[in-house]
């Protein structure tokens, strides 16, 4: 398996559906001679031209609109947006257009478009270029989402998700893109819906996504020096939520710790934690431990911005909690 | 209408302040990220100089202006503190925005700066609220509206043409067109040759004129901001303009190298010096005077952003709330 980068697993994906299928199609701001602004896009347009790379305007509900309309119509659309930030521009197309049209219509129409906005607080970026919004979108029923950790998932899931015949949005960590990690040759598919053990162990579970897996990991990484061996689930898909693997982990472990980058209340996690009570209420020997960001929007400064989302260190102690370690204990 | 010969003079310090902090605020970027340190997404003004400050030449302490991602130009030519703006930049509790904003979010509404903004197009509408509440309460303040010729693609800005001419509030949408939308060249972008065109959809004065000289800028708004205080509802100025840096730290330039060449003809700074010694208006002695005084003043804003603390990492929730 080669190593390659997150964006370079994004682009293939991209490369490959164009090339084997004419109807995908590609629109959004910067995407062809600047290939996009995290280089996603990159050599699109010198291979399949400006009829299949459209490059749009500033204006995000239109385009968004545009690709739904294009979906309508039996074309594969892969919208960029710079940053997940500006979706919000587009809500109305992503929440009362896309999301309800197939079911608004009795089953009649069909919307195979997938969005691609990039989430996540990193290099300070500030209140409106930060967000990780994820929640919001899988609360949104039609809208099926996804949140590749590595390439190799970032590659299968995004194939998946052109293929898919529902609106998919595809969540990709800014702090992600640059990271290698190796990739199948191949044909590569991660099934949508499908939650991946990245780490085994007997302890605890840890069930996180996105960037906050691989934070699990390390966290995992530095319990299994104090010998605490930490299971790592990585979602990968938010819609549809693969219950049965986290069920699985945690009715082995006993214990969940849940972790997830965007705010902590009314998040994800809270979803996640409910599942584990009201599943295995009785094998629990604790209560399911929640970590995500504070409840405000992300500050520019470096200091606050670290103290606003989860780091290692507080998985690592979310953990210990969850263990009932108690702070004189660690 | 001109500007006077003392505003002329002040319109020179205001350019060449513009200039020092961009050029420092760049050079500290660097800096900073050289040693793994990020400071977020800056998007120098360097080049534009003329156009915030031919505008704001215009206004009164009373007036409001809203602003942009690349907005460090308008809260300097609008009266904003150097010095909270190095801190802001820094992520200081001393900053304009004590830390939380950085860059594209500076506030300061004593001045009537009503911020920056990080989503291209989002501070359009707003400007609506005090153009609004002026004609309500009869005043005669108006408000100002900076934005990108990129940003006039999004709906908000037709919205916001829409309803101002509509309710005849006393509005200046200020388009700096500075012909690239990160790399989008405005021909790509834009249906129509010049944004100022826009604006006899919605049944308001458009004018274009050279925003890279600040007397153009400043005769086109003063009578858009005389137009406006005397109750004729809005209009349209968009001032061609050059954005000298990359669309902002640190990406890469996308634009042709003999593009790049030529931009220094288009400089604002030089020509203006040249059009007031020229006109008598001010004298070679007086220009090194002045541009002493404002490295003068760059260097202790920066002095003073660099030596003023973070904010406590323990009060990230807090501020979130008015109680
Ligand atoms: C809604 C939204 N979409 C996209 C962006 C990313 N972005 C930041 S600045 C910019 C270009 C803006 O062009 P223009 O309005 O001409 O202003 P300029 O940068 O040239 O000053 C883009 C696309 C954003 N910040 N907000
Ligand atoms: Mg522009």
């Amino acid at each position: 398996m080669g190593q390659i980068t997150y964006a370079a697993a994004l682009n293939r994906a991209l490369a490959e559906a164009m090339r084997e299928d004419p109807k995908v199609v590609v629109l959004g701001e910067d995407i062809g001679a600047l290939g996009g602004i995290f280089t996603v896009t990159q050599g699109l347009l010198e291979e399949f031209g400006p009829a299949r790379v459209f490059e749009t305007p500033l204006s995000e509900a239109c385009y968004v609109g545009c690709g739904t309309g294009l979906a309508l119509c039996g074309w594969r659309p892969v919208v960029e947006l710079m940053f997940t930030d500006f979706l919000m521009v587009a809500m109305d197309q992503v929440c009362n257009q896309a999301a309800k049209l197939r079911y608004m219509t009795g089953g009649q129409a069909k919307l195979p478009m997938t969005l691609r906005a990039p989430i996540g607080a990193r290099n300070s970026a500030a209140a409106q270029h930060s967000q990780s919004p994820q929640a919001w979108f899988a609360h949104t029923p039609g809208l099926r989402v996804v949140m590749p950790a590595t390439p190799a998932d970032a590659l299968g899931l995004l194939a998946s998700a052109i293929e898919c015949d529902d609106p998919v949005l595809v969540l990709e960590h800014k702090s992600h893109y640059g990271d290698k990690g190796p990739v199948p040759e191949g044909r590569h598919r991660v099934p949508l819906g499908k939650a991946e053990v990245k780490r085994s162990g007997k302890d605890v579970t840890i069930v996180g996504c996105s960037r906050m897996t691989l934070l699990a990991l390390e966290a995992a990484e530095q319990l299994a020096a104090e010998g605490i061996e930490a299971e790592v689930v990585d979602l990968r898909s938010l819609n549809p939520l693969d219950r049965e693997a986290i069920v699985g982990s945690v009715s082995r472990t006993r214990r969940a710790v849940v972790v997830d980058e965007g705010v902590l209340d009314f998040g994800i996690t809270a979803e996640i934690a409910a599942l584990v009570h009201g599943e295995l209420f009785d094998e629990l020997l604790a209560p399911v431990v929640r970590v995500g960001a504070v409840h405000a929007p992300i500050p520019f400064s470096p200091p606050l911005e670290r103290a606003a989302v989860p780091q290692v260190a507080d998985i690592v102690a979310a953990v210990r909690r969850c263990l009932g370690k108690k702070p004189a204990d660690i | 209408m001109k500007p006077t010969e003392q505003q002329m003079k002040e319109m020179l310090r205001t350019m060449l302040t513009i200039r020092g902090f961009e050029q420092t605020a760049c050079a500290l970027y660097m800096d900073n990220w050289e040693s793994g340190n990020f400071l977020g997404a800056l998007h120098s003004y360097e080049g534009q100089e003329a156009v915030a400050t031919g505008a704001c030449a215009c206004l009164r302490d009373d007036d409001y202006v809203f602003s942009t991602h690349r907005g460090h130009g308008h809260f300097i030519a609008k009266g904003g503190d150097v010095k909270a703006m190095f801190a802001e930049l820094l992520g200081k509790e001393a900053g304009c925005s004590r830390g939380r904003g950085g860059s594209m979010h500076m506030f300061d509404p004593e001045k009537g700066l009503m911020g920056g903004n990080g989503i291209v197009g989002g501070g359009i509408p707003l400007a609506l609220g005090p153009a609004f509440a002026a004609n309500y309460r009869g005043t005669d303040q108006v408000t100002v509206s900076f934005f990108g010729e990129g940003a006039s693609s999004q709906g908000v800005f037709h919205e916001s043409l829409n309803l101002a001419a509509l309710w005849d509030l006393p509005l200046i949408f200020v388009c700096e067109n500075n012909r690239y939308a990160v790399g989008t060249p405005v021909s790509q972008g834009i249906s129509v040759p010049n944004v100022s065109v826009r604006a006899a959809g919605y049944g308001c004065p458009g004018v274009t004129v050279d925003g890279d000289d600040p007397v153009a800028v400043y005769e086109a708004v003063s009578e858009a901001v005389a137009h406006a205080r005397a109750g004729n509802g809005p209009s349209l100025v968009e001032a061609v303009t050059h954005r000298y840096s990359t669309h902002c730290m640190v990406m890469q330039e996308g634009r042709e190298q003999s593009e790049l060449d030529e931009m220094n003809e288009h400089d604002p700074i030089p020509r203006f010096e040249q059009y007031l010694q020229e006109n008598g208006i001010i004298s070679a002695d007086e220009v090194q005077a002045l541009k002493g005084e404002v490295s003068q003043l760059i260097e202790e804003a920066v002095a003073f952003g660099e030596d003023a603390p973070f904010p406590d990492p323990a009060t990230v929730a807090d501020g979130l709330w008015v109680s």
